[in-house]
């Protein structure tokens, strides 16, 4: 009997079978053998071009330890509606094991508009938290001690006034601002190629992402000020190599900010960290980040001339995974989320933070957050991941690929040079004209049935009834309406007079190209609304319309 | 032989939702079947979009969303459509649209409704069945 099963197991159907008829190219144009053997990693050295975990340059992971003695960090991206129900899934989240929070910001709170704003109309509230002023960030973070936590924002444009309110949050409790921890992702050129959410012209936004990191090193030593990233540029089309090579091009524009305004790179350098995303293939992802971890070492250490080796090492967030979650068959989005769990891990990610399977529908319900979750603690509890450090190295495989990603990475990094640098290639539309014709190739490839996704194109059932059967966030219909409420009660009990004169002050150091930090400080105090403070911006940078890029 | 007039279509982001792979990959996807495509970019307001389509003349609005504003999208825009009058263009939505709200969308007026795994022809066969059904049968 047991024999009969395993024997019909065992008979699939032809479309079933998976046979390589040649080698695979990955998009990067690296091609991937049938088989690697000594011979393609004899010309690596292990300690100039490998090292031990924690040594120079880094490929194993940054810290000594790694995992063993500390696993990563488990993040989920939330926060939703008003700030009473954010705080409320943060306090959820930090009792079921989360070890930092991330926070999701509306529309209108990226964007600069107040909820009121017309322009917000069907957005305030929706696919993250609304902050209109500094009230809405104390509520988030009532009874949450930030001198404990570890916040993540995801904020480019109004980076600054979101971090000015954090640092008075911060003071309200008794936490002084050289004890917070966390990340602003300030990242503002990604904005322009791949995620869209800018406000002023590419040269004012780095003026003003350049004041936030300056204020960091001075005052907020601890906090990632820039956390460049590659997910969304990869998800947009750019290949791994790209989206490594194009992250670390935008790095180094933020760094010429910081040091034009005189100060060493190695007061600055530990303040970056960076995001990159996993996508369908796993091994080129965990050697994507290994070999990232080594070029950024080298850049920084041998072009940047840093001294302190702290300052070589790459800190990164991986995850996402968004684009790869399908909408049929939903629930196969779990085993997706723990491939980019595992790809994360196995390339020595710090944190990391997963779509969750409901991603193709709506943000996260409790439930799916939950498990979102929990696929990273089965992965540090449950199966041995973290018993020993880098448990890939010495692969000849992995060895080998990411000496070739490396490779790959200096290449793109010097096209990229020699075409007029980063900014004027975004100024040109060139990236993003790129990146949108890889990513029609990519989907051409899908809808053709050449790359094959479970439940869309390959292995489909007739009818899913799973949509069905699911429950999603609800949105509250009167989200906004409270949200204005509550924007309208912190006006009438401000004291205008100080908003006045903290807007005024706000306008003076923009207009004299000072850093905006402790102006905004000022009137996020005053309880100035975040559209007020960016109207003030506005009306000095300018806006930008982009270029369509195709 | 008679050349049939070239389509013209609409492709737009309303609101702040900037998920913009989706509606770029449409829009080269409509050109590359022949179908003349203006893109708005990023951020219109249901008036601006109700303004291009007069503008342009177009016979099809395709409205990308990402976010979850898609209901109050397509009531703001079919708004806008009706006070400029506009009553003859085909409105499609496509993006992340749970099923639930189908039938909401269909009330507003939106004739079609894509999700993430459409694939390119379809899109292009509902448009030209609804736009030009005449050359269809001749064709």
């Amino acid at each position: 009997m047991a024999m009969d099963r395993a024997e019909k197991k065992v008979q699939t159907a032809p479309e079933d079978d998976y046979t390589h008829t040649q080698e695979t190219v990955l998009d990067s144009g690296i091609r991937i053998k049938k088989l690697y053997t000594p011979q393609d990693t004899a010309h690596l050295s292990y300690e100039r071009e490998i090292g031990d975990p924690g040594k120079f340059p880094y490929v194993r992971g940054i810290y000594p330890d790694m995992y063993w003695k500390r696993p990563w960090t488990r993040r989920l991206y939330a926060g939703f509606g008003n700030a009473t129900e954010t705080n409320q899934r943060f306090r959820f989240l930090l009792e079921h094991g989360q070890t930092g929070l991330s926070v999701a910001l509306d529309l209108p709170t990226q964007m600069g508009l107040d909820s009121d704003d017309p322009l917000a109309a069907a957005d305030a509230g929706r696919v993250g938290v609304a902050i209109d002023t500094l009230k809405d960030m104390e509520e988030i973070f009532e009874g949450i001690d930030l001198g404990k936590i570890s916040t993540s924002f995801t904020i480019n444009a109004t980076a600054a006034i979101i971090l000015a309110m954090y640092v008075a949050v911060g003071e309200k409790q008794g936490v002084s601002s050289e004890k917070l921890r966390g990340t602003v992702q300030n990242d503002i050129l990604k904005e322009y190629m791949a995620r869209g959410q800018y406000i002023f012209p590419p040269k004012p936004s780095l003026k003003i992402a350049g004041d936030t990191n300056e204020y960091c090193i001075r005052h907020v030593p601890r906090f990632n000020s820039v956390s460049v990233a590659g997910s969304h540029m990869h998800e947009y089309g750019a290949t791994s190599v790209q989206q490594v090579a194009y992250t670390f091009c935008d790095a180094l524009a933020y760094i010429d900010e910081v040091l034009r305004r005189g100060y060493a790179i190695d007061q600055f350098a530990q303040n970056i960290s960076f995001l990159f995303c996993s996508r369908q293939n796993m091994f080129e992802d965990i050697c994507t980040y290994r070999a990232a971890r080594k070029r950024w070492a080298h850049i920084m250490k041998d072009q940047l001339q840093a001294k302190d080796p702290r300052s070589y090492i790459l800190k990164f967030a991986a995850g996402g995974g968004g684009l790869w979650m399908t909408k049929r068959q939903p629930l196969n989005n779990i085993a997706r989320a723990t491939i980019v769990a595992l790809a994360s891990a196995l390339g020595g990610a710090q944190s990391v933070l997963l779509a969750a399977y409901d991603e193709p529908f709506a943000i996260p319900t409790e439930e799916s957050a939950r498990i979102s979750l929990n696929v990273q603690n089965i992965l540090v509890h449950e199966v041995g991941l973290t018993d020993t450090i880098d448990p890939l190295g010495g692969s000849y495989f992995i060895e080998s690929l990411t000496d070739e990603i490396d490779k790959k990475i200096v290449e793109t990094m010097e096209w990229v040079k020699k075409n007029g640098g980063i900014v004027s290639l975004i100024e040109k539309g060139d990236i993003q004209k790129q990146l949108a014709q890889q990513a029609m190739q990519e989907e051409m490839r899908i809808q053709k049935g050449e790359s094959v996704l479970v439940g869309v194109n390959r292995f489909v059932v007739d009818e899913d009834k799973t949509e069905e059967e699911m429950t999603f966030h609800e949105p509250d219909p009167l989200t906004r309406q409270r949200q204005v409420d509550r924007l309208n009660q912190v006006k009438r009990e401000r004291d205008p007079q100080k908003v006045s004169a903290g807007l005024a002050e706000l306008k003076k150091a923009a207009l004299n190209g000072e850093n905006l930090l402790p102006p905004l400080i000022q009137a996020v105090k005053a309880y100035a609304t975040l559209g007020e403070m960016v109207q003030i911006l506005k009306e000095i940078y300018g806006t930008y319309r982009a270029p369509s890029g195709i | 032989m008679e050349r049939s007039p070239r389509i013209r279509v609409l492709i737009t982001k309303v609101g702040l939702d900037a998920h913009e792979r989706g509606a770029k990959l449409v829009a080269m996807a409509l050109r590359n079947a022949g179908m003349e495509v203006i893109y708005t970019g990023l951020r219109n307001t249901p008036e601006m979009v109700a303004q291009a389509v007069l503008q342009e003349n177009v016979d099809v609005v395709g409205i990308s969303s990402l976010a979850g504003a898609h209901v109050e999208t397509a009531r703001m825009v079919s708004e806008a459509l009706k006070k400029k009058g506009v009553g003859d263009v085909l409105l499609i939505m496509g993006g992340i649209i749970p099923k639930k709200d189908f039938e909401p969308l269909k009330k507003l007026g939106v004739q079609g409704i894509f999700s993430v795994h459409s694939t390119f022809d379809e899109i292009i066969d509902f448009i030209r069945k609804k736009v030009s059904p005449v050359l269809q049968v001749s064709a």
